[in-house]
């Protein structure tokens, strides 16, 4: 069996912390372009310009893109062949999440109890959810999640009679109603099926999909389509400000559900939704 | 683009009458941070009967918790937060003579209403341009409730701070003409 020591795994998530809040993803970069050769608002124009040269600073600068770092989302994909040694896997990846944040100058933004809400000090704790996989690896994937997108998802229990037509009315209303709150234009995880959590989850990884890449089934690809064009004739545009382009893009996924149920949740990310990923190999023991 | 307007505070209300939503401005001088638990705190100071830790007559209240400055920085990324959480508490400080307020996004009617009857302008700044809005700040300093980390009240000096009126003062908002010009739904 190969083991992997903690330390290699704090390391990693310090610095995946720093490289999701100071350099954002190719795919929206090129998809912020594409959206100022079509956004038919000058003002919607003027404000995408504005992104474009902000993750360039960011970049550069080695400066957070945004000043809400969010709270820590990390994924993590242990391969059951894979033995961590050295120390407790959530201590390490929440240690990694201290360090990145302390060092990186990035914002502490969790407070301890949502009723007494004193700020923790270091970002901790992250939310974590793991995934047990095959093979020998670990993959981790960091998604610091700002509050302002954040806040304007939502969760439906639908009923079966709901249908397609059901979902799709729920997403469109969700983005409506949210307006400029979230960071338009913005890009839109929709899960659909399974229970209450598993719908949430799903909308929150169809954030992690690049933009541009659409769902591989045709019919699934089709519907994100669809919900994208129906969204973009809102007019609320980038900043709220009126325009073309309110999203960047619809990542739609699903899962089995109960013959009773039609979970539906919506997940907003602003648009410059943020996750770094990296695959570790473990050694033999 | 419309003409950009250069704005000194603080914000009178004789200026305050000429802005106009949709109007582009770029904000100088002096303006204050608070956002959620700042403004709590302030509320409940003056439902005690004490003193703001400022005074809001004719100024500007900056929604904005930014990261630690890294050294050599004034301040850290530093964009707007959502203004819909400072809804509870914004009329309170509309009526003391708060002229301004710098944010993204939705106001409740209530606020839209104190703007009205108290004189005051919304601002929008680009959410999520936090790296490239905190090259505008060129002083910043934690001036009340440094407890609260990124939360503390902060007096900035800003230079040419780009801002879009989104309310003006007769209650016409831009989020709302903007969408109503693209809606095609």
């Amino acid at each position: 069996m190969k083991e992997i020591h903690v330390d290699r795994i704090v390391e990693a998530l310090e610095q995946l912390c720093l490289e999701a809040n100071y350099d954002l993803g190719e795919d929206i970069m090129a998809s912020f372009r594409r959206a100022r050769e079509s956004e038919a608002s000058p003002l919607g124009k003027e404000v995408l310009d504005r992104l474009i040269e902000n993750a360039q600073v960011a970049h550069d600068e080695r400066v957070p893109m945004c000043q809400d770092t969010g709270m820590t989302v990390v994924f993590v994909e242990v391969g059951q062949d894979l033995h961590v040694v050295g120390g407790a896997l959530t201590d390490a990846l929440n240690e990694g999440v201290r360090r990145g944040y302390e060092k990186g100058y990035l914002r502490k933004s969790v407070v301890k109890d949502p009723f007494d809400r004193v700020n923790t000090g270091d970002n901790t704790p992250a939310v974590i959810h793991y995934n047990i996989v095959a093979g020998d690896r670990i993959r981790l994937v960091v998604a610091p999640k700002g509050a302002g997108s954040e806040n304007m998802s939502a969760l439906k229990m639908g009923k079966p009679s709901d249908g397609l037509e059901g979902v799709l009315q729920f997403v469109v209303d969700t983005v409506d109603k949210a307006g400029g709150n979230p960071c338009p234009p913005i890009i839109v995880g929709v899960g659909v099926g399974g229970t209450m959590e598993k719908a949430a989850l799903l909308a929150k990884k169809a954030l992690l999909r690049p933009v541009g890449e659409h769902h591989p089934e045709e019919r699934l690809a089709k519907i994100e389509a669809e919900l994208l064009e129906r969204i973009n004739k809102l007019g609320i545009g980038p900043q709220g400000f009126g325009g073309t382009t309110t999203a960047l893009a619809v990542n739609l996924e699903v899962y089995p559900t109960h013959i009773a149920g039609m979970p539906m949740a919506v997940n907003i990310g602003c648009h410059s939704t943020r996750h770094k990923g990296v695959t570790l190999e473990g050694r033999e023991a | 683009m419309a003409e950009i307007k250069r704005i000194e505070t603080p914000l009178t209300h004789e200026m305050v009458a000429g802005l106009k939503a949709g109007d582009n401005v770029l904000i100088n001088g002096v303006v204050y941070t608070a956002r959620d638990a700042a403004h709590k705190k302030m509320v409940e100071a003056l439902s005690r009967g004490e003193a703001l830790p400022f005074d809001v007559k004719d100024q500007i209240i900056y929604f904005v918790g930014p990261t630690p400055a890294k050294p050599g920085q004034v301040i850290g990324s530093a964009g707007p937060t959502t203004s819909g959480r400072m809804d509870a508490y914004s009329p309170t400080l509309l009526a003391l003579g708060l002229t301004g307020m710098i944010g993204k996004g939705l106001r409740s009617a209530e606020v839209i209403e104190a703007m009205k009857k108290h004189g005051a302008v919304y601002f929008g700044a680009i959410g999520g341009a936090g790296a490239l809005i905190a090259k505008c700040i060129v002083a910043a300093e934690v001036i009340a409730y440094p407890e609260l980390g990124p939360e503390a009240v902060r007096r900035l000096i800003v230079k040419d701070f780009p801002a879009m009126v989104i309310i003006d003062s007769e209650g016409n908002n831009l989020y709302e003409t903007g969408k109503a010009q693209y809606r095609r739904a």
